[in-house]
């Protein structure tokens, strides 16, 4: 059963592609998967079960079972399919651009369906189930430029989709309550607890997808999809999935209270409420959608009855249902197709024209009234008989079956007349003749229910076993019942529905005004979440970032002091501080964070945020954190540095100040901020009482992982994961700030040929003259910015590798080595840093990524784990013994990126802002010179 | 653990600060905001481990040495900040090039589902045909 699946999926996704290459043909020969699966599965003899492992922590099999029930069905689905398939050789135009979607999404869908009818596990049951909704939701919306069958499609989709969460809660439920997901084990034991809740649940799933009341509205919208969709899908196939359903869990929860009731009285409602609209339609598509309406009302009440008898007339008619009305389906695809119109009102005289069409669509019509001997007649007479014998609601039941089988024969006979009788007063159409490809695929079906019909014995003994998963009497499929209650039933039905159908043609149009549906509910529903959407966003999203930042600190506030104040257990006591050094630290940052915030020069706030940030590295110092003071004031530096080259074109002071009120909200905000954070940090701290777990870190960081320095080894080894992730942000951070700053597309070719010409200077090593732009700047400070450059890089790279054992690190080390670029940069301008670094910051960045990773990737071949470092002891004459960490790799990928950073904002915040100067300043000037010129 | 004064005094500061430089509009502002609550975050996870001896094996006795693990923390934190500094200043210059200013303007949806919200009306997005039956 795997296979056939799997080949299914196959055809699939080559259906496009064949499609392009051999044109319609190629669906006779796609046609051959479901073929091919209706001869296989015809030749088994249920139950057949194949079990495959699937997600065995999840107790998830991939488990197929095939009992006489999914048997049927998969011949529906498999037969129907491949009929269909043929009929859209002929539907669609050759060469028609949307077929090949059409037919790769149709066996898309016949995959999900064979699968759902398959399928022993509910869970993949439920998968399969809202696979066919979102391949019945692209087949709706397959012309996708219209509105309506845009808008069909979507309320096709939210529908079932939202019946098919439901049944998704009922299905945990069930499965929760008896412990395992398979259904064939399920049945086998008692009902789980709270199956009357599970039962209502899967019902809501069915129901909805049967599109039976109160969810019936979205099949008739449905009938925007191609006509041989609407055969498959919404005719034979998906909407069988629902009923399917109620048959398959029907034997046990049946026996659930609220089972029977709501089925039976949605199944009525909907048995008449389809067909008493189906007399109303003028288009006969939209004429069968409703009455496929009424009939899946029909088989909800034979199914979910819960009763042997009915429960075999439902299977009888699950199958006479399919072939009839997938026939009438494709009758109106070639109607329409021949005449131009499916409107009942326009059709005239085209049963002359086209005899043989009018006999297929007169023995399904035949079939769907109930006429014997043909496959509906056998189904509708057995389904009489189940009701017969039963108390008052068996009777009120069986009344409602007679009404809405006599509503089912006057529009079936409305049908037959508006498609093919000719009306007086209405010119005939002017049809060419439809091939016999093109109509074979129809005769076929219906002449398969006149053969069903005639084998009904042969029927009854497939179905049997079936039957007996429910309690009751015995019934048996039969052509002939003998004289009794069911045969004069029929014979009253047929009397009553020609005699309603007769009346409407003597010009009184029926009755009534369109019946209430639900969609109406829909709407209203939809348009409502649309609002309370709107509202909801209108209130909270303001587009303001203070706003919605307030709106965050707000919350903060109140939940952070709520805590502190009522829950958080104080500690008692307080230290002053580790060392009197640290208030004197403590004291820089306060005041210069306050001044800072109050600041309305950039320059001078900039200044301020400098200090300030250098303090906090005085407190890591103080605290014992070397690397953390080291990294923080090359950091600090660094961000001076990119304040002062970007600060230099903006504005000297930040733009008006806001008005008073919101400065004391945000004053206000800004204190009761710092208060929570003060309490905070005052509580969390009193309340640790754990053992950190860096206590254990100093044995391994020297004996694992080669290094004494216990925070340097852990970036490189232990978080190496993180630090990984953090180059990678560096890495974006670069590439977004040159792409911010090098702004047109031809500015990011010049960047490319720019440095491709930034070769090392040729000539003295400390020229000073020949640089137009280093004019500007102090010569001292150019010659000792070159006299100091190497040194401070041998100093940057002496901190990434010494920084295993003692403060430094690739971070350390990177930065000063960008530091030594600033100063070369700021004594020389952009060439003196094409000379000090020709190389492209993006090659840098990318060289460095690839070495963090390659060290990560080599010890995984090595056949350790993503970046789990090695120890290596060497001997190399001259230098010595070599102990070496081969996280010392990861370490230089690290530096190289941190490299690649400060080159990169030097190139884009320095040399480039120089060069969008110059060229502002040149066109002005050439401006000012124009004006000068005498006219 | 007993909390040490200066460090609650100067985190609450930080965090002062931070915050009523992030509320305003402009971006360099809203950036200096970003880059003092920062600090104060770090200073606020380090308060969080012991002060001690630097966490160098050999440099002293262990159990005398500082907590690293938040300093682990902190030196990744700072250093993303490098990056997110950088590029919000090229965020700000570029502003500052394109629009003669640097400051965060409200979103023009956002305001759009504002207007929506005060005539009473839905975003149309719903797919049902009311609209086109109220028109």
């Amino acid at each position: 059963m795997l296979v056939v699946l799997i080949l299914h999926a196959a055809a699939a996704l080559l259906a496009p592609v064949a499609i392009r290459y051999a044109g319609n043909r190629a669906l006779y020969g796609l046609a051959l998967v479901p073929a091919g699966t209706f001869v296989w599965a015809a030749a088994q003899s249920p139950p057949v079960a194949e079990t495959y492992p699937w997600v065995p922590h999840l107790g998830m099999d991939l488990a197929l079972r095939m009992g006489p029930l999914s048997w049927l069905m998969l011949l529906i689905v498999s037969g129907i399919g491949a009929v269909v398939l043929a009929y859209c050789a002929r539907y669609f135009k050759e060469g028609d651009p949307g077929l090949g979607r059409f037919a790769g999404i149709f066996l898309g869908f016949a995959t999900a369906m064979t699968g759902l009818v398959l399928t022993d596990d509910l869970l993949l049951l439920y998968v399969f189930w809202e696979l066919t909704t979102v391949f019945s939701y692209l087949l709706i919306g397959h012309s996708g430029e219209q509105s309506a069958g845009r808008r069909a499609a979507m309320q096709a989709l939210v529908v079932t989709t939202a019946g098919g969460l439901a049944m998704l809660v009922g299905f945990v439920m069930l499965g929760h309550g008896a412990g395992t997901y398979r259904w064939s084990e399920i049945v086998e034991g008692p009902l789980p607890a709270h199956s009357a809740v599970a039962a209502v649940l899967v019902l809501a799933g069915a129901l909805s997808k049967s599109a039976i009341f109160p969810f019936s509205f979205w099949l008739p919208a449905a009938m925007a999809a191609p006509t041989p969709a609407s055969a498959y899908l919404h005719a034979a196939s998906m909407v069988k999935a629902g009923v399917f359903l109620l048959g398959l869990l029907g034997p046990l929860l049946a026996l659930a209270e609220p089972w029977r009731p709501v089925a039976l009285v949605a199944g009525v409602i909907t048995l008449l409420l389809g067909g008493w609209n189906a007399m109303r339609q003028h288009d006969l598509k939209l004429l069968l959608a409703y009455g496929t309406v009424s009939q899946l009302g029909l088989l909800t009440i034979a199914l979910g009855a819960g009763g042997r008898a009915a429960a075999l007339a439902g299977a009888a008619l699950l199958l006479a249902h399919a072939l009839f009305k997938a026939a009438l389906f494709l009758v109106v695809g070639i109607v329409d197709k021949l005449a131009g119109t499916r409107d009942l009102r326009e059709l005239s005289g085209l049963g002359k024209r086209a005899p043989v069409l009018a006999g297929i669509a007169a023995l399904a019509v035949a079939s769907m009234a109930g006429v014997p001997p043909l496959a509906g007649f056998v189904g509708k007479e057995t389904l009489f008989a189940a009701f017969e014998h039963g108390g008052t609601t068996d009777r009120l039941v069986l009344l409602a079956l007679v009404a809405g089988s006599a509503l089912t024969v006057a529009y079936g006979l409305r049908f037959l007349w508006g498609a093919f009788a000719t009306k007086p007063g209405v010119a005939a159409v002017e049809a060419p003749r439809a091939g016999f490809a093109f109509a074979a695929p129809a005769g076929l079906l219906a002449l398969a229910g006149l053969a069903v019909g005639i084998g009904a014995s042969w029927l009854d003994g497939v179905l049997a076993p079936y039957a007996e998963l429910f309690p009751g009497e015995t019934e048996h499929l039969a052509l002939w019942h003998g004289f009794g209650l069911p045969l004069l039933l029929s014979a009253a039905v047929l009397a009553a529905g020609g005699t309603m159908f007769a009346a409407t043609l003597r010009g009184r149009p029926w009755p009534g005004r369109r019946l209430p549906y639900a969609e109406t509910v829909y709407k209203w529903l939809m348009s409502a979440v649309d609002r309370a959407a709107v509202e909801v966003t209108g209130f909270t999203q303001r587009g303001s970032l203070p706003f919605s930042l307030g709106i965050i600190l707000v919350v903060l506030v109140l939940f952070g002091a709520g805590t502190l104040v009522f829950v958080a257990p104080w500690p008692s006591g307080i230290r002053l501080w580790d060392t009197p050094l640290q208030l004197v630290a403590g004291a820089v940052v306060v005041s210069s964070a306050l001044i800072a915030a109050r600041s309305r020069r950039r320059l001078t706030a900039m200044i301020l945020l400098g200090v300030s940030g250098y303090g906090v590295a005085v407190m890591f110092v103080l605290h014992g954190a070397p690397d953390l003071a080291l990294t923080q004031f090359l950091v600090e530096t660094v961000t001076i540095v990119m304040f002062v080259l970007v600060l230099r074109r903006l504005p000297v002071r930040f733009s008006a100040r806001p008005l008073r009120v919101s400065r004391i909200l945000r004053a206000t905000l800004a204190a009761a901020t710092g208060l929570v954070a003060a309490g905070m940090a005052y509580v969390a701290v009193g309340g640790r009482i754990a053992t950190p777990i860096s206590v254990d870190f100093a044995e391994p960081a020297v004996s694992y992982g080669g290094g004494h320095n216990i925070v340097n080894v852990a970036l490189v080894d232990i978080r190496a994961w993180d630090t990984m992730g953090e180059i990678s942000v560096l890495v974006v951070a670069a590439t977004g700030v040159a792409s911010l700053i090098f702004r047109r597309s031809g500015a990011l070719q010049r960047r490319k040929a720019e440095q491709g010409t930034m070769s090392a200077p040729q000539g003295p090593w400390m020229r000073a003259g020949d640089n137009p732009e280093a004019k500007r700047q102090s010569i001292i400070l150019q010659v000792v910015a070159r006299l100091l450059f190497h040194t401070i890089v041998i100093f940057s790279i002496y901190l990434l590798f010494s920084g295993h054992n003692a403060p430094g690190g690739g971070f350390a080390g990177g930065l000063v080595a960008g530091l030594a670029l600033v100063t070369r940069y700021l004594a020389g301008g952009r060439r003196e840093l094409n000379a000090a670094a020709p190389v492209d910051a993006g090659l840098l960045l990318g060289a460095g990524l690839l070495i963090a990773v390659g060290t990560g990737a080599a010890a995984m071949v090595a056949g350790g784990q993503v970046l789990q470092s090695a120890l290596l002891d060497f001997h190399l004459p001259l230098v010595g013994h070599i102990h070496f960490a081969t996280s010392a790799f990861f370490d230089i990928g690290v530096y190289l990126i941190v490299v690649a950073l400060v080159l990169e904002i030097l190139r884009s915040l320095g040399a480039e802002l120089d060069r969008q100067h110059e060229v502002a300043a040149r066109s002005e000037r050439r401006a000012i010179e124009r004006q000068k010129e005498p006219v | 653990m007993t909390p040490n004064l200066v460090y609650v005094v100067v985190i609450g500061v930080l965090f002062a600060a931070g915050v009523s430089m992030v509320l305003e509009r402009s971006l360099t502002r809203v950036l200096m905001g970003m880059i003092l609550l920062g600090n104060g975050v770090n200073l606020l996870i380090l308060l969080g481990g012991k002060a001690g001896t630097p966490p160098i094996v050999g440099l002293g006795p262990d159990e005398e040495m500082a907590d690293p693990l938040p300093q682990i923390m902190i030196l990744t934190a700072i250093v993303i900040t490098l990056g997110m500094t950088a590029f919000l200043l090229a965020l700000a210059y570029r502003s500052w090039a394109m629009s003669g200013h640097d400051e965060v303007q409200d979103d023009v949806e956002d305001q759009r589902i504002m207007l929506l919200a005060e005539r009473d009306e839905g975003s149309g997005t719903d797919d049902t045909d009311h609209h086109e039956a109220a028109r």
